[in-house]
C-alpha cells in the first residue's frame, strides 16, 4: 500500500470509530437535561433515577469518546503535516477554541455532575447537567466548523508560498456551509440517542423488567426521535443538499450516480454505479425528482459527471454513491418508524404493541450506520480535495512518515479499539442488565 | 506577538505537567502505597473528578500550539511520529483504567486495571521526559523544515540521533522521579491514615532521587545544548526560573501537606520555564545547521490570526480557570472526610 492510502485509512478508521461515541454523548446530554427538567418540574424521584441510569451509560460512553478523541487532534500533525503547516493558522483556531471553550467546560462539569449530586442539590445539579450538554454541543460546533471550512473554505488568503492565511475569524465561524451542516449533524446525534433510549425502553418492556422506566424511555425516545427524524429531512438535510449542489456540483453528480448532464434529472432509489460503462446498472428512479429538489423546477438542468474534468471527480464514486443512499434510505425509514410509534404513543397503545417494541429494540444499530454513512458521504464527497479547491489530499500527508510506520500504528489502533469496543459493550450491557432501580 | 504566544503555550504545557503530573505520579505509586482495595479507591477518588480536566490542558495546549505555530506542530508531530503514537495509546489505557476499574467488583478485574494504570503512568512519565530531552537536544531538521527520528541509533548525542540516547534517557529518568514525587505529595495531601504516612515516606525518599537527577541533568543540559548558556549569559534575569525550581525543591522538603505539594508544583514549573527560557527564541533546535532551527518567528502563523486569537483566548482561558477553581474547591479536602 502506498503511504497516501495508509494515511487516509488511518484517519478514516480512527475517526469513524471515534464518532460512534460523541454522537451518543451529544444526543444523550440533551435527553438527560430533559429527564432532569422533568424531575425538577414534577418533583418525582422516578425521573432522577432515570437520569442517573443514563448518566452511568453516558459516563462510560464519554470516557471512550475522550480517549479516542485525543488521537484525532494529534493526527493532524502526525499524519497530515503538510496540511497542518499550510492550514494550521486557520483550522488551528477552531480546534484550539474547542479545547478552550468546550473541553474545559465539559470535563469540569461532568465530574461535578457525576460525583456531586448529593452536595449540589437538585437545581445546581440540573445546571451541571446543562453545562455538560452545552460543552458537548459547543465541541460539536467547533469540529463541524473545522470540517465546514475544509468543505467550503472562507475568510482566507492563499499566500504565494502555499501558506493559507486567516483573514477573517468571522468568515471562518459564520461560513455559509456551517449552519446547516452543524444542525444536521447535531440533530442526527439526538436521533441516535433517541433510538438508543427507546431501544433500551422497549427491551425492558418486552422482557417485563423495570417496566415503569421502560415506559419513560420509550416515551422520551419516541417523542424526541419523531421530532428530530423529521428535522433531519427538512429543513437540515434539504439545505445541506443545496450546499453540496451549489458549492460542490461534481460531488452531487457522483452521490446521485448521475453520469450525464440532463434536463429533468431523476433520483435513483436503487442502482449500482458502473464505472466502466459510466452508467447506473439496474436503476429504479423517480423521474425529474433531482431537478425539482435541487432547483424547485421539474425541468431544470442538473450537471452530470460528464460536465466536469476527470481530475476533480471524487476518487471513490461507488462508495460515495452507496453511503449517500444508505444515509437517505435509513433516514426515510427512521421517519416512518418514529411517526408510526408516535401515533401509537398518542393512542396509548405503544407499551403493549409487541411488533412496535420489537422494531424499536432492533433499530438500535441503524442510526449509527446512518450517521457513519453521512460522514462518509461528506468526506469522500470532498475528494480529491483535502481543502476544497485549494489543497489536494495527496499533497497534505506527512512526507517523512513512511507507509510502514503508518501501517504499524494503524494496526495498533485497530487492536486497541477492538479492546475498547469489547469493554464498552460489556460494561454498558451490565448497566442495562442492572437497570435503573440500582441507580 | 510571537513571544506572547510562545509564553502562552509554555504556561499551558507547564500547567498540564503540574496538573496531569500528579495523576501520573499517583498512577505510578498507587500499587506500592495503597495496599487495600479501600486505599486504592481513595487514590482513584482523589484524581477521579479532575484527571480528565487536567488532560484537557494537553489538548488545549496542543490546539493553541497548532494555530500559533503550525510549522512547529507539523514538524514536531510528524517527526516524533512513533513515540507520539505510543503516547496516545498509553493515554487511552490510562484513561480507561481510571474510568473502568470500579465498575466491577472482582479480584480479577481490579488488579488488572491497577496494573494497566500503573504501567501506563510509568511509561507516560518516561515518554514525556524523553520528549522534553529531544526538544532541548535538537533534531535533524531538513531544508523543508521536517525530520523523522528513529526510536534509537547508537545512543550518542551526535548528528545521527534517535529519540532515545543517553541524554534523553537521563531526562526521562529525571521526569519519572519528579512526577512520582509529585504524585506522592498529592496522595499525602489528599488521603489520611496509613496511606498518608506511606505516601509521606515515599515522598521524602523520592526527594533524594529528584535532587540527584536534577543536579545531573542541569550540568549535562548546558553541555548538550550550548544555546542554554547563551540565553542565561545574555539575559541574566532568567536565573529567576532556576531559582524558582530551587525554592520549590526546598518547599517540598520543609513543608508537608498542601504546601509541600505546592512546592513540587513550583519546582516543576521552575524546571520547565528554565528550559523554555533557555531555548527561546528557538522552538525546535536543529542539531546540525543552526540556520535550519525552527524559531518562534519562522514557525508562527500569520499576524492577523495571532492577534485575533488573543481576543477570544483571554476570556476563554479566564472561564476555564474559573471552572478549575470551582471544581477543585468542590472536591477540596481529604478524600472520604
Amino acid at each position: 500500500m502506498d503511504a497516501l492510502t495508509v494515511h487516509r485509512l488511518h484517519f478514516a478508521f480512527t475517526v469513524t470509530f471515534h464518532y460512534l461515541f460523541p454522537q451518543l454523548t451529544m444526543g444523550l446530554a440533551l435527553l438527560i437535561v430533559v429527564l432532569k427538567t422533568m424531575a425538577l418540574r414534577t418533583g418525582d424521584e422516578h425521573y432522577n433515577r432515570a437520569a442517573r441510569f443514563w448518566a452511568k451509560i453516558f459516563a462510560i460512553n464519554f470516557a471512550v469518546g475522550v480517549v479516542t478523541g485525543i488521537p484525532m487532534e494529534f493526527q493532524f500533525g502526525t499524519n497530515w503535516a503538510r496540511f497542518s503547516k499550510a492550514a494550521g493558522g486557520v483550522i488551528g483556531q477552531t480546534l484550539a477554541m474547542e479545547g478552550v471553550f468546550s473541553f474545559f467546560l465539559e470535563s469540569s462539569f461532568l465530574g461535578v455532575f457525576l460525583w456531586g449530586e448529593k452536595r449540589l442539590g437538585p437545581r445546581a445539579h440540573w445546571v451541571a447537567a446543562f453545562l455538560v450538554f452545552l460543552g458537548s454541543w459547543l465541541s460539536g460546533f467547533f469540529i463541524v466548523a473545522t470540517d465546514a471550512w475544509m468543505q467550503h473554505p472562507t475568510g482566507y488568503l492563499l499566500a504565494p508560498d502555499g501558506q493559507i492565511l486567516l483573514m477573517s475569524l468571522w468568515g471562518l465561524l459564520l461560513n455559509s456551509w456551517l449552519l446547516w451542516q452543524y444542525l444536521h449533524n447535531m440533530i442526527g446525534a439526538v436521533v441516535t440517542a433517541s433510538f438508543v433510549m427507546a431501544s433500551v425502553g422497549a427491551f425492558y418492556l418486552l422482557s417485563r423488567s423495570h417496566e415503569p422506566y421502560g415506559r419513560t424511555f420509550v416515551r422520551t425516545g419516541v417523542i424526541a426521535g419523531t421530532i428530530c427524524s423529521l428535522l433531519m429531512l427538512f429543513p437540515t438535510g434539504d439545505q445541506q443538499g443545496k450546499n453540496v449542489a451549489f458549492q460542490q456540483p461534481v460531488t452531487l453528480a457522483a452521490m446521485e450516480g448521475l453520469f450525464q448532464t440532463v434536463n429533468g434529472a431523476p433520483i435513483a432509489i436503487v442502482g449500482q454505479p458502473d464505472m466502466d460503462q459510466r452508467r447506473l446498472d439496474n436503476p429504479l428512479v423517480v423521474p425529474r425528482a433531482l431537478s425539482f429538489l435541487t432547483y424547485r423546477r421539474w425541468e431544470a438542468e442538473v450537471k452530470g459527471l460528464d460536465a466536469f474534468p476527470r481530475d476533480i471527480w471524487p476518487d471513490n464514486i461507488a462508495l460515495l454513491y452507496y453511503s449517500y443512499h444508505i444515509m437517505v434510505g435509513l433516514g426515510t425509514i427512521f421517519i416512518a418508524v418514529m411517526v408510526l410509534a408516535a401515533i401509537q404513543l398518542a393512542r396509548g397503545a405503544i407499551y403493549t404493541s409487541r411488533p412496535m417494541l420489537w422494531t424499536l429494540m432492533l433499530a438500535l444499530p441503524f442510526p449509527y450506520i446512518a450517521t457513519t454513512a453521512g460522514w462518509i458521504t461528506a468526506e469522500v464527497g470532498r475528494q480529491p480535495w483535502l481543502i476544497y479547491g485549494i489543497l489536494r489530499t495527496a499533497e497534505g500527508t506527512s512526507a517523512r512518515v513512511a507507509s510502514g510506520s503508518a501501517l504499524f500504528t494503524l494496526i495498533g489502533f485497530m487492536g486497541i479499539y477492538s479492546l475498547l469496543a469489547i469493554l464498552f459493550l460489556f460494561l454498558v450491557h451490565r448497566e442495562i442488565a442492572h437497570g435503573p432501580e440500582a441507580a | 506577538m510571537e513571544t506572547i504566544w510562545f509564553c502562552v503555550v509554555a504556561v499551558m504545557v507547564a500547567l498540564y505537567v503540574v496538573l496531569d503530573g500528579f495523576d501520573l505520579g499517583a498512577g505510578i505509586l498507587h500499587p506500592f502505597l495503597a495496599k487495600t482495595d479501600a486505599e486504592r479507591r481513595a487514590v482513584l477518588a482523589s484524581i477521579g473528578p479532575v484527571w480528565d480536566g487536567n488532560e484537557v490542558w494537553l489538548l488545549a495546549g496542543g490546539g493553541t500550539l497548532y494555530f500559533a505555530f503550525p510549522a512547529l506542530y507539523a514538524a514536531g508531530f510528524s517527526g516524533f511520529y512513533l513515540p507520539l503514537m505510543v503516547v496516545l495509546w498509553l493515554l487511552i489505557l490510562r484513561g480507561i483504567s481510571i474510568e473502568f476499574r470500579n465498575h466491577i467488583e472482582s479480584p480479577v478485574w481490579h488488579p488488572f486495571w491497577d496494573a494497566v494504570f500503573c504501567g501506563a503512568s510509568i511509561l507516560l512519565s518516561i515518554f514525556f521526559g524523553a520528549a522534553l530531552g529531544n526538544v532541548v537536544r535538537g533534531v535533524p531538521l531538513d531544508r523543508s523544515g521536517y525530520f523523522f527520528l528513529p526510536l534509537w541509533t547508537d545512543f550518542s548525542t551526535g548528528r545521527d540521533v534517535g529519540i532515545l540516547d543517553w541524554y534523553t534517557v537521563l531526562i526521562a529518568v529525571a521526569a519519572f522521579f519528579a512526577l512520582a514525587g509529585h504524585g506522592a505529595l498529592w496522595i499525602a495531601y489528599k488521603t489520611q491514615g496509613a496511606l498518608e504516612m506511606r505516601a509521606k515516606r515515599a515522598a521524602s525518599r523520592l526527594w533524594w532521587g529528584v535532587l540527584a537527577t536534577v543536579l545531573v541533568i542541569t550540568i549535562v543540559s548546558f553541555r548538550v545544548q550550548p544555546h542554554l548558556q547563551e540565553s542565561f549569559r545574555s539575559r541574566p534575569w532568567g536565573y529567576v526560573f532556576p531559582l524558582l525550581a530551587i525554592v520549590g525543591l526546598s518547599m517540598m522538603r520543609i513543608f508537608s501537606g498542601l504546601h509541600a505539594f505546592l512546592g513540587s508544583s513550583v519546582f516543576l514549573t521552575g524546571m520547565l520555564t528554565s528550559v523554555v527560557f533557555g531555548v527561546y527564541p528557538l522552538v525546535l533546535p536543529s542539531n546540525g545547521d543552526p540556520a535550519l532551527s525552527l524559531t518562534i518567528y519562522n514557525a508562527a502563523a500569520a499576524p492577523y490570526g495571532l492577534s485575533v486569537g488573543l481576543i477570544w483566548f483571554i476570556p476563554g482561558i479566564a472561564l476555564a480557570i474559573s471552572y478549575f477553581i470551582y471544581t477543585y474547591r468542590s472536591f477540596a479536602g481529604k478524600v472520604g472526610s
